[in-house]
């Protein structure tokens, strides 16, 4: 009835529905997910091509060979073929080769640290173009997003214009999350006392969803925020209107750093200055020392040490020989 | 700074943190949970008193340092610890098809979170990790012709360490809680300061105590195969089976040490108040999550190896053929064993690596699928021109093949960076693994199972439930998971216990129909054990070789006597058993001597019950105690260092009336 290719498309049908209806990994609406996605199909193309014909093979086999069917042949000895080995090992090795390949440069290409190069397949990026900068809080379990240039942050709230590369600067005040967006990019670590970077564009003006992908606690489940692409005009009168709330100041962070769920969405028009560094450096409580005055401590005196005992040996092996021995004891 | 505010609230000199409020009272699920616990075990302290088994259960397997009887236990703990994990499975799968809008489901985040890392931690350590070292330890000393492990002592003690480990698991239940962050058990959020309660102590304590026995079973099985081969088998003669198990348990001494230690250093994290993980003072969480997976990754070649070995035992068997490609299924096996330990990163891409770390672990990654596929290339090679009886154990084989290759696929679009940062944490992951840990390892565990127990028990399982347990898992797998991948390309993140979208539901009641269909399958394993042990009569081996195996089991009776094999065999084929009937092999009759073996101990289990003790009291500070079980532990290991009394001999005679009794059985069934 139906012929024996389309019934081997059949087998593929469901990938095509799936490409249909929300499936938003597979049909996003930035540039780089977008990327991220044609790379599933483009892995799974390429490996259907052994896959298929393999579970085919399977199912023949186990029918063909079957014990009551006496007609197919028996060789109960026959163990080895030089011609099936190179086969079964060269097939699976030309594919990985491809996909190595594949693998190689795309993950080079879409490195979140690398800065983008195009807005979509067709408006590659002019030279100078700066990015928007935001950094990125996860909280407990909410998400803070600073915009430096503008002055302004918000909680569990993300507004970009669309068409325009994004630079997210990310942290977390306590626990490991994950930052994503399915529709913009692939996720992102967010850790304490470390700084991970994703550069992004949205193309399509809308409503997305954003989440944290990586388990952090009790109010994991409702760690989500709205993510809105706008237009440019939009996003300025939004940045306006923000600026007209209330200020974020280190008190007011550290009262907002305690444990919510569920936590409402929040504006503030003026963030002090270098909040985000303080909190990359676990220092916004008043009084504390930052880690990477710690750090620089550590490593002046480290050198010094380092100094001392360099010149100690000069000492010693040019003129006060004799002294120098009793000297290193200390 | 970190522990500071703990230590102020001093806490009770002899209960530690123990106190009324420990116990869940108010928790309806658990009180319920803990009333059948409770009926059940009263039903079985009833039945052991009145048939007056206590002595046995005691004589024969409680002190028992035959390889075969600690094989069975561990076969028995992991099938009860899988009842437990997969209760766990279930509570999640009706929370997540519950849990929408305004309905919060019924298990708030709290206990949720304990469920899901409890799930993982007992399917892993308690349910995979018992069932694959229970096959290895009854199969491999038959297979290589050998009358036990190298150090019966220890693998007894290795048995007691291991179910003591999952005592532990399981007191949580009921005393205190369990750990709240998944089942690597993360830090920041496995640290002090986020996870305060007893629930990661008890996870730590859990896997530290049974590590010990995993990796001394390992150090057993690695010296039983390189030391106690028949004569004449060498490596390149040795069954698959025992080749996997081998690498297996390579790979288990090489990496449970790294857990060991890194578990180590999250509880001085914890206790001493040290910052090797922690977020201040120079502590780095990333270190812990590499060192986690450098374990955790050979850990999943640890489940996977050995049951690749039973399949193609299973696959030459039941094709009734020799296996295809013998030196290239070693050498496929050897391969994996060395590469799993150079892919551990390709769980965290987007952990904030640069590109080429990334590519080169997601590079080796899909390396590791060319001496996979070979293997699933040989197996198929195996069949053709064969002559194929479906039954059970082949069933789960062919199963195996078409589930495990979709998973495998899967796999390596999880290694391609890229496409792994919108894949990553999502259901698409846990579909993925699911797809390899149950359409591979059990699958393989319940092929295994079907293939040796006629072996062990002396009667084959039931054929009709056998294929009905099948089937179950087979449906219920593809109807449980297919929805998660397909979320997973929705974007929907693992470990919720709310959602938002109501467009959601319709896949997670399948899923959890899925689910219920698989617990017919369990169902189905049970009844196939009950109706079995009924017809037993019926379903009896006499031979000792149901199937037409190829491998030396099979040469002996089913139940193998005590010492296993009255006379080493002598190998000559990789399909040793094939080949000797081949070349009309006649079992010696006469001139039987006595047989050296080891004598049973109580050491093993009393060392491990006090290492249970120390460690209960370590979770809720009780020093005094933890220190009285220190103390303890380390007496009774003196003492038994003392035992000069380890083994005697079976004497000639009863070797005699022994062989003689499986002649008869034989002759009869001729």
């Amino acid at each position: 009835m139906i012929p024996p290719i389309a019934r081997r498309g059949l087998f593929l049908a469901p990938l095509l529905w799936l490409a249909g209806c929300n499936t938003v990994v597979l049909n996003p609406s930035g540039d780089i997910a977008a990327q991220q996605g044609n790379l599933v199909i483009i892995s799974t193309l390429l490996m259907l091509l052994i896959i298929v014909p393999v579970m085919i093979l399977i199912c023949l086999f186990a029918w063909r060979y079957r014990r009551s069917n006496t007609s197919a042949r028996y060789e109960p000895n026959w163990d080895h073929s030089t011609k099936l080995e190179l086969l079964i090992w060269g097939a699976p090795l030309l594919i990985i080769i491809v996909l190595g390949a594949i693998t190689w440069i795309y993950t080079h290409l879409l490195d979140p640290y690398r800065p983008l190069s195009r807005l979509d397949e067709n408006r590659p990026i002019a030279a100078g173009v700066k990015p928007l900068e935001i950094q990125v809080v996860a909280m407990d379990w909410k998400w803070m997003f600073i915009y430096p240039e503008q002055g302004i942050a918000t909680v569990n709230e993300l507004v970009t214009p669309i068409d325009v590369p994004v630079r997210f600067k990310m942290t977390s005040s306590t626990v490991m999350n994950a930052f994503y967006i399915p529709a913009l990019a692939g996720m992102v670590y967010t850790m304490p006392g470390m700084e991970t970077q994703l550069n992004a564009v949205m193309n399509k003006v809308g409503v997305y969803d954003g989440f944290s992908s990586n388990y952090s606690g009790a109010g994991f489940s409702q760690m989500r925020f709205k993510y809105h692409g706008v237009n440019q005009g939009d996003f300025d009168a939004w940045v306006a209107k923000t600026k007209a709330a209330g200020a974020l100041t280190r008190a007011e962070y550290v009262a907002l750093d305690k444990p919510t769920i569920k936590h409402p969405i929040m504006h503030f028009g003026n963030v002090d200055k270098g909040l985000y560094d303080l909190v990359l450096n676990r220092c916004v409580v008043e009084g504390s020392v930052c880690m990477n005055t710690l750090m620089h401590q550590d490593a002046t005196r480290i050198k010094a040490a380092a100094a001392v005992k360099a010149l100690d040996k000069d000492v010693c092996e040019t003129d006060v020989a004799a002294t120098a021995q009793p000297i290193r004891k200390e | 700074m970190t522990m500071s505010e703990h230590t102020l609230t001093p806490n009770h000199p002899i209960l530690g943190r123990l106190s009324w409020e420990s116990i869940p009272l108010h928790e309806p699920i658990l009180v319920g949970t803990f009333a059948m616990v409770a009926l059940g075990g009263l039903a079985f302290l009833a039945v052991m008193f009145k048939f007056r088994l206590w002595g046995p259960l005691w004589k024969n397997w409680i002190t028992s340092i035959d390889h075969k009887r600690i094989g069975i236990m561990y076969m028995i703990l992991g099938i009860i610890m899988l009842l437990r994990g997969f209760a766990d499975a279930l509570m999640m799968r009706a929370q997540q098809a519950m849990a929408f809008g305004d309905n919060a489901g019924f298990l708030p985040p709290h206990h949720y979170d304990q469920v899901f890392t409890a799930h993982g931690t007992i399917m892993i350590f308690f349910v995979a990790m018992p069932l694959v070292t229970g096959l290895m330890n009854y199969v491999v000393p038959l297979q290589i012709g050998a009358r036990d492990v190298s150090f019966p002592f220890l693998n007894n003690f290795s048995f007691w360490m291991t179910t003591f480990g999952g005592m532990l698991t399981m007191v949580s239940l009921f005393v205190g809680e369990f750990a709240k962050t998944g089942w690597l058990a993360f830090p920041p959020l496995s640290g002090i300061m986020a996870s305060p309660d007893v629930g990661v102590d008890y996870y730590i304590w859990s896997l530290q105590i049974a590590g010990v026995g995993t990796t001394l079973s390992g150090v057993n099985l690695i010296a039983t195969i390189v030391k106690m081969r028949a004569p004449g088998m060498d490596l390149m003669k040795m069954p698959v089976f025992t080749w996997t198990a081998l690498c297996t348990n390579a790979l288990i001494v090489a990496t449970f040490p790294i857990l060991t230690i890194t578990l180590a250093m999250l509880s001085l994290d914890r206790m001493v108040g040290t910052n090797f993980f922690t977020n201040d003072l120079g502590g780095n969480p990333m270190l812990y999550v590499n060192l986690i997976w450098i374990w955790g990754h050979p850990e999943v070649y640890i489940l996977i190896l050995p049951v690749f070995g039973v399949f193609s035992e299973i696959v030459s068997t039941f094709s009734a053929k020799r296996l295809f490609g013998y030196t290239s299924m070693v050498y496929a096996t050897v391969v994996i064993t060395i590469l799993s330990y150079l892919v551990w990163l390709h769980h965290f891409f987007t952990m904030g690596s640069g590109a080429s770390v990334n590519s080169f672990f997601g590079i080796t990654t899909m390396i590791i699928s060319i001496p996979t596929g070979a293997k699933i290339f040989n197996w198929l090679f195996t069949m053709y021109k064969g002559r194929i009886r479906f039954d059970v154990p082949m069933l789960w084989t062919v199963g195996f093949m078409l589930t495990f290759v979709i998973g495998g696929m899967t796999g390596v679009m999880l290694a391609v960076p890229p496409a792994d940062f919108v894949l990553h944490n999502s259901l698409f992951l846990i579909a993925h693994f699911h797809n390899v840990i149950i359409g591979g390892v059990v699958f393989g565990l319940f092929a295994g199972m079907n293939y040796w127990f006629p072996k062990a028990f002396g009667f084959k399982l039931d054929e009709f439930w056998g294929k009905v347990c099948f089937w179950c898992w087979l449906v219920g797998f593809w109807v449980a998971f297919t929805p998660l991948y397909v979320m997973g390309f929705m974007g929907v993140t693992r470990r919720m216990n709310h959602f938002e979208d109501p467009s959601l539901q319709i896949w997670f009641v399948i899923a959890a129909i899925g689910a219920l269909i698989i617990a017919g399958g369990i169902g189905a394993f049970l009844m196939q054990i009950y109706v079995s042990w009924r017809d037993r009569e019926k379903l009896r081996d006499v031979t000792g070789d149901p199937w037409g195996g190829r491998t030396l089991e099979w040469a002996t009776s089913s139940p193998p006597p005590d010492y296993n094999f009255a006379f080493t065999p002598v190998v000559h084929d990789s399909d040793s058993w094939a080949d000797m009937k081949a070349h009309g092999y006649k079992r010696p009759t006469k001139g039987f001597v006595d047989i050296h073996m080891p004598k049973n101990t109580a050491a093993g289990f009393i060392i491990s019950a006090l290492a249970f003790v120390m460690g209960f009291a370590l979770v809720w500070q009780m020093w005094a105690l933890a220190i009285v079980g220190f103390v303890a532990m380390m007496a009774a290991i003196i003492t038994h260092t003392f035992n000069y009394k380890r083994d005697f001999y079976i004497k000639a005679d009863e070797v005699v009336r022994t062989e003689e009794a499986h002649t008869r059985l034989l002759e009869s069934h001729v």
